[in-house]
């Protein structure tokens, strides 16, 4: 199609086309807001809200999936090498931004204050690894994938089919997640049932990607930054008016900080926040009485349950108060095991709502200076696994092979983190606007006044929001509501009065960042299996038709692989995505930046250094992590004793990329040193990547393919 | 093509600057938020130290990655190693 772009068409006259399309894009779905707006005025219904915004936007991106359909390889693959360094940018700002970005990362401020900006800084941070070690780089050897490099620079399938693993560990996880929240976002805005969300999201994601490769994936990831951006901007800027009368609440917000901190030292002193706190306190001491003897702890619930019904009998209570005392009796545990859970559970649910609430602006909180200097070191680990995995991750790589050269490659990167900046510098303040509402608007109004949002909410799923009057005082105290991170996003509209439009609109846009983060993670593997596996190890006599059309084929089955994993519901799911953070940083970077940066790193050292990088990875988190433990040890639990025993330095699981990194270097560089230096030819390789033209007038592009 | 000295002297180039930006990064990153319990003076309101993380890396950052494109174009011209249209 024209509109992306035909062979013989020059570049500033398609980059000119781009623009125009884009623009007028961009009007077309602010125009359609407006009318679905005026639509709600004249009384449409909010499922038809939702079911417009759904259909509209997925039609959309399969539109521009149709029109961009190919089986030409370089078109299929790297979108033709010429998409330009800002709609790369863009389109890059969308692949990276998941749906863990667009609704949790707000809540996960809110929830963690200062320390949740550790995913802030590491997933911005990482962009200058890629630019000064990766992009450019990687864009001279124009190939078509990231194990493409591994092969060639380490001469031999061995570090290709390495790279073709792990790139398959760390997008498998990754995809896994986002069609999760697809299903999720799509159950939302349309009440659909979550597995049908899923599908109906997967359909989605399939016609852009299974028709036109990287060239459909490019363009509609453009489109959907646009929508993301317009739709996670807007709510938070209204929200910044309403509270402090500026519309850049970028700016401003440190004020509402410095007002929330004050509020703070209040509420740790008010004694109706001290007698909540107090309550759940008792709470949780009982469940660790319970704990003490089970067997005798049934008893006495079975015995205080069955008299509070015989009394109830007795004094010839209401009906429905028989009905409620019957109901508590038949759900007691019924054996040993699940009565251990759920005193346990009582315990910890408890013990988390009996405990202060944190100071926001506050670095490294901790009783003692050892808990603090803990907390910092997690902090700064954590933000290095997450910049060292921004710049390993395979999807986001790729995305500078389809720049027309180096130049533009290095100019991308810019715009990538521009466009993700964005929405990065957002998010914290969107935590704090939220959380000057909650404790300044809700706390301490009576229960009998709170605004509809919360009703509504808390009808929608008690784990996002849930408010109980503890003390019976009839007036809301902050300890008495638990909140779920995803509910700032997702709420923050009603929060500020907006009209429902615009909910519809921020679904559509989290929707937006999960469907453009799932195509491109499904492209990587797809491409991965069929261009690396499949062409260049076991048919390389295959031709481009055949190629294109098996990775069509791959990714179908993957997509569906990933959609029945979702369905599963599994759980731990964030774990597992910033655990492909710590797989990619440790398999990937360190043979990545050695491979360009140091001429003797040869083959076997770079094969090594990536099992061994992954490997320590995988086994701190298996001995580490409660929930990869059991899997791995024949679901016996972890013990407080052995987690002390198997950690090392303090350092979380979610963190273990700290030591399969170094790990990965230190590998590489000693057995490169032990074993034979690499031949002429990849010494001319790395000289040929390191300039983009050694006489000044090849191209990148004619070397490309 | 056998590298000549000029060749030579803009790696050089490229790893200085590469260097340095990395220097920068480094000490926005990891040794500022090391000591954001100290750093806590106001700053329009904000903690420092929860400002630069919200805000002055990742301002820091964009400016690292916008100056080493211009930096490096520049001196793939200046080397005559920039790719030719």
């Amino acid at each position: 199609m024209s509109m992306f772009g035909t062979a013989d068409q020059s570049q500033s006259d398609f980059k000119k086309g781009l623009n125009k399309v884009y623009t007028w894009y961009t009007g077309g779905f602010i125009a359609f807001v407006l009318i679905l707006a005026v639509l709600e005025q004249m009384g449409l219904s909010k499922n038809w809200i939702g079911y417009l915004f759904l259909a509209a936007t997925v039609l959309l991106y399969a539109g521009i999936g149709v029109m961009s359909r190919t089986n030409d390889a370089a078109e299929y693959y790297v979108a033709g090498r010429r998409v330009p360094a800002m709609y790369n940018g863009m389109a890059t700002g969308a692949d990276w931004m998941s749906a863990a970005s667009f609704i949790g990362m707000a809540g996960t401020l809110y929830l963690t204050g200062f320390g949740g900006l550790a995913f802030i800084l590491g997933w911005t941070g990482g962009y200058c690894l890629v630019a000064l070690f990766l992009a450019p780089y990687l864009r001279k050897f124009g190939q078509f994938t990231i194990p493409d490099f591994l092969g060639a620079r380490f001469e031999g399938n061995m570090p290709r089919l390495i790279g073709v693993v792990g790139a398959i560990l760390c997008s498998f996880t990754y995809v896994v997640a986002q069609i999760y929240g697809v299903g999720l976002i799509t159950s939302r805005l349309t009440g659909l049932a979550f597995e049908v969300g899923i599908f109906a999201g997967l359909a989605g994601i399939l016609v852009c990607s299974f028709l036109g490769g990287m060239r459909a994936v490019t363009w509609t990831q453009v489109a959907q930054y646009v929508i993301l951006i317009i739709a996670y901007l807007l709510p938070v800027v209204w929200l910044s008016v309403k509270h402090t009368g500026v519309p850049i609440p970028q700016a401003v917000y440190g004020y509402t900080l410095e007002k929330i901190t004050a509020k703070e030292d209040q509420l740790l002193k008010d004694p109706k926040e001290l007698e909540v706190r107090g309550i759940f306190k008792a709470r949780s001491d009982a469940a660790v009485e319970k704990l003490k003897d089970v067997p005798a702890s049934m008893a006495a619930d079975k015995a205080a349950a069955t008299k509070a019904l015989d009394d109830l009998k007795a004094a010839n209570g209401s009906l429905d108060a028989i009905k409620a005392a019957e109901v508590a009796l038949a759900a007691l545990p019924k054996d040993e095991v699940a009565a251990k859970a759920a005193y346990t559970a009582a315990r910890t649910s408890n013990a988390a709502k009996a405990a202060p609430p944190i100071r926001h602006a506050q670095p490294f909180p901790g009783k003692d200076e050892e808990t603090q200097s803990k907390a910092r070191k997690n902090f700064l680990a954590l933000v290095f696994c997450l910049m060292i995995g921004t710049a390993a991750l395979p999807h986001i790589l790729m995305r500078y092979y389809t720049t027309p050269s180096v130049k533009e490659a290095r100019e991308s990167v810019s715009w990538s983190l521009f466009f993700i900046f964005l929405l990065y510098f957002t998010a914290p303040a969107l935590a704090v606007l939220a959380k000057y509402e909650v404790y300044t608007v809700l706390v301490n109004t009576p229960f009998d006044k709170l605004p509809e949002w919360i009703a509504r909410w808390s009808s929608v799923d008690k784990s996002l929001l849930s408010v109980v009057d503890i003390n019976k005082d009839g007036i809301l105290q902050l300890a008495e509501m638990s909140i779920g991170g995803d509910i700032i996003v997702l709420a923050t509209p009603e929060i500020g009065g907006l009209p429902y439009v615009v909910s519809g609109m921020v679904a559509a846009g989290g929707l937006a960042a999960a469907l453009s983060t799932a195509d491109g993670l499904l492209l990587t593997i797809a491409n991965a299996l069929s261009h690396d596996l499949y062409y260049k190890v076991i048919d390389p006599n295959a031709s481009t038709a055949r190629r294109v059309a098996v990775s069509k084929a791959l990714l179908l089955v993957v997509a569906l692989a990933a959609a029945y994993v979702a369905a599963q519901k599994p759980a731990d799911i964030l774990f597992l995505v910033s655990a492909a953070f710590s797989f990619a940083a440790a398999t990937f970077f360190p043979a990545l930046t050695l491979g360009i940066f140091w001429k003797r790193a040869n083959k076997w050292g770079a094969s090594l250094g990536m099992l061994a990088g992954l490997g320590i990875t995988f086994y701190y988190m298996v001995t580490t992590q409660p929930w990869l433990y059991k899997l791995t040890h024949g679901g016996a639990a972890i013990t407080p004793e052995i987690l002390k025993a198997n950690t090392w330095w303090d350092i979380a699981p979610i963190s273990a990329g700290l030591f399969g990194v170094p790990v990965g270097f230190a590998v590489i560089i000693i057995v490169s040193l032990l074993t034979k230096a690499p031949g002429k030819e990849v010494q001319d390789l790395v000289e040929h990547v390191r300039f983009p033209s050694l006489d000044g007038k090849t191209s990148a592009g004619s070397t490309a393919h | 093509m056998k590298l000549t000295a000029k060749h030579q002297e803009y790696w050089g180039k490229n790893l200085r600057i590469t260097a340095i930006l990395l220097a920068i990064w480094f000490f926005v990153t990891f040794v500022v938020i090391y000591f954001a319990r100290e750093l806590t003076f106001s700053f329009f309101g904000w903690p420092f130290s929860f400002w630069v993380a919200a805000q002055g890396a990742l301002v820091i950052y964009c400016l690292i990655i916008w100056f080493y494109a211009r930096y490096m174009n520049n001196l793939d011209n200046e080397y005559g190693v920039a790719e030719g249209e």
